[in-house]
């Protein structure tokens, strides 16, 4: 009566240390140059090197500029950081997927992508969306720097072991609907707060029907539960996935490797501390409000009204978004005017999410108003997408096509919406100034995002 | 790093639920680690003009200096961000008090001597008031896991045997765990006879560039 969970968890116990504490195996750590340099350099100012430099893998993505033609220098800040990365990879002997080289991407993106990612992994990186990688059936989660200097030097990390949250998902997706409306609405039913010391398993019907890629966003918001790591049961779809890829295993391996995978799945008798089952099938598309993934709407929805909210501390706090928002309350959230479209970041710049993109664009023109981006998440997505006649599209509709990293979505680059200009981003943060100070989000899947850049407003894709 | 036994002192009340990592600190000041105290809650400390908003109590002098800080539900949800941590132990916060905590940033302040306390909804509602009023001391007993306001009400408070062991000693878990290596290495050989997928990467390391 195991949980997919605890079959990997138990599996990867080097050493109990009582109390629910493992002493747990990392099989892969992956680094970007925004907390890598520091593990890196922590790692390497006591004199010690990484104990398994063959599980370890660099990137950079955070703080590079996304600009056409862009060098790791253009934006100067970041380029401390890219600069201090490549360094640091090298003196520690850590494999980096450089700017312009295969496998260069946000790093959630390419880890997937290169078959770095299995079933059955431990995976972690200094990035809370690491949560992403779980659609593999890989047990992945974020750390903190040092967290990650400790699993570079040991390939362990010291665990409590979490708390062990179902999320069923039933039913069938409506049309306009993708798996980014899915994790909005059931983060807006469930809260921030509901997976807080859980891990995550995304199960039922609507799951299964996933592909990988969809899974990945679905699991990429998994932190916006609160939770640490969010998982699928790896099948068929996941096995055809991985099949191929760079650092996938091949033949034989391969065969063995699935027939191991073939085991991961939460038994019949299983128990969670939480079971929540939601239907998908009335779920629309959806975008947030506010300044939390849990201020999500339906299309058709209008904004909460604090008058009407009991519990003072939360008016209060629905007020602030409001006013943050620049919006009224009780106003339809369809038909605010948009600055600003960001399609992009680990949620949604995978190659599908860019053919639905495109899809709505193909044969229109961005609005006047709005300045509308591209940012595929890797340079392999970047390519797939130029050999498709996707970044064609995209710039004869007049958004710009940029080069693969975080950009917008964190703006570590320097790549900000400006102060009171309203974006409707793919990414999955809507946190006060997390797209720069004073810069309203709203998030939302790709074909939604380019509704609005098309239509200068947030439009229900449904009636284009 | 500095063992964590025994604090007393005034507590900074911020009755605000979900107060994120990148309110904590902003990416991009991030980067500045050696001025991280002063970025910390910069949309909730600065006008826009760069001036103190007195609303936010950390500025008023009854709290300025408070080693505690009394803070809403699902504090430090969001990035992983480390210097979250050291951004809010720049401003002079040794401890932080609230009913849930984003559950990266709770691990990430064992690792840096900083003691996250969860209490009860109702514990921390009083707690909250007591520190608004601006009554006195609070007293933190790690080893007794009690708080114990200016009041005189003790709350106790549960925390991980380890985690009250490495805060206490100043453990550093990297020393402790590099002693285990043999352990790990013998648990690495088995695996690499049942999974051996996992550990092929070297092979492939150069070619796929
Ligand atoms: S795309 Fe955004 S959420 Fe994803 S890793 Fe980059 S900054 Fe973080």
């Amino acid at each position: 009566m195991a949980t997919l969970f605890d079959k990997i968890w138990d599996a990867h116990v080097v050493h109990d240390l009582g109390d629910d504490w493992a002493l747990l195996h990392i099989d892969r750590q992956l680094l970007h140059d925004l907390s890598g340099p520091h593990s890196l350099q922590a790692l390497l100012d006591r004199g010690l090197k990484p104990a398994d430099v063959d599980l370890v893998f660099a990137t950079a993505d955070h703080a590079v500029s996304s600009a056409p033609g862009r060098t790791g220098m253009t934006y100067p800040p970041g380029g401390r950081l890219w600069t201090a990365l490549k360094g640091l990879a090298a003196d520690a002997g850590v494999r980096l997927f450089d700017l312009g080289e295969d496998g260069q991407g946000i790093v959630h993106v390419m880890g997937p992508e290169l078959g770095l990612v299995l079933p059955g992994l431990t995976l972690i990186c200094g990035d809370s969306h690491t949560c992403t990688n779980g659609a593999l059936g890989a047990l992945a989660f974020g750390v903190g720097s040092t967290e990650g200097v400790h699993a570079l030097a040991t390939s362990t990390l010291r665990l409590r072991r979490p708390k062990q949250m179902r999320v069923k998902l039933e039913g069938r997706l409506g049309r306009g609907v993708t798996a980014k409306d899915v994790i909005l609405q059931t983060i807006g039913i469930l809260g921030t707060a509901a997976g807080t010391e859980h891990a995550i398993e995304f199960a039922g019907s609507a799951v299964e029907a996933m592909s990988i890629e969809a899974r990945l966003t679905l699991c990429n918001l998994s932190v916006e539960l609160g939770a640490r790591s969010g998982i699928v049961a790896p099948d068929e779809t996941t096995f055809a996935y991985i099949e191929g890829r760079p650092f996938a295993p091949r033949g034989a391996e391969f065969e063995r490797a699935v027939d191991h995978w073939r085991r991961l799945y939460s038994d019949a008798d299983a128990r969670f501390d939480q079971d929540v089952a939601l239907d998908v099938s009335d779920f629309g598309p959806t975008v947030t409000w506010g300044v939390s993934p849990e201020h999500a709407l339906p299309i058709e929805g209008r904004t909460p009204d604090p008058e009407s909210t009991p519990d003072p501390g939360q008016r209060g706090a629905i007020q602030a978004a409001l006013d943050y928002m620049g919006l009224q309350p009780g106003q339809p959230i369809a038909g605010a005017k948009v600055d600003r479209v960001f399609i992009g970041s680990c949620a949604n710049s995978r190659i599908s999410d860019l053919r639905e993109a495109a899809a709505i664009a193909k044969g229109h023109k961005v609005a006047a108003t709005v300045t509308a981006w591209v940012v595929p998440g890797s340079l392999a997505v970047k390519r797939q997408a130029e050999a498709e006649g996707l970044d064609e599209v995209f710039r004869s509709a007049g958004f710009e096509w940029r080069e693969p990293g975080c950009s917008m979505c964190v703006a570590a680059n320097g790549e900000q919406v400006a102060p009171g200009a309203r974006a409707v981003s793919t990414s999955n943060r809507n946190f006060v100034g997390r797209q720069g100070p004073g810069a309203r989000t709203h998030l939302a899947s790709p074909a939604m995002a380019a509704a609005a850049a098309i239509t200068g407003e947030i439009f229900d894709v449904r009636r284009l | 790093m500095t063992p964590f036994v025994e604090l007393v002192g005034r507590a900074a009340p911020l009755p605000l639920a979900n107060v994120d990592t990148d309110v904590i600190i902003r990416i991009e000041a991030s980067v500045d680690r050696q001025n991280l105290g002063r970025h910390a809650f910069a949309p909730l400390r600065y006008n826009s003009d760069g001036s103190e908003r007195a609303e936010f109590p950390p500025n008023q002098p009854a709290f300025r200096g408070a080693p505690i800080l009394i803070a809403g539900a699902n504090f430090g949800c969001g990035s992983s961000r480390e210097t979250a941590v050291w951004a809010i132990q720049g401003m002079g916060f040794r401890c932080v008090i609230a009913e849930s905590f984003g559950d990266i940033f709770y691990s990430n302040c064992f690792q840096n001597g900083f003691l996250p306390i969860r209490l009860s909804e109702a514990a921390v509602t009083d707690l909250m008031a007591q520190a608004q009023a601006g009554a006195g001391d609070f007293k933190i007993d790690l080893a007794g896991q009690v708080v114990t306001t200016p009041n005189g009400t003790p709350y106790r408070f549960d925390i991980d045997p380890l985690r009250r062991e490495g805060l206490l000693e100043g453990l550093d878990d990297v020393g402790f765990t590099l002693k285990q290596m043999s352990l790990i290495r013998s648990w690495q050989a088995r695996d690499r006879e049942e999974r051996p997928w996992v550990w092929a990467t070297s092979g492939l390391r150069k070619t796929t560039a």
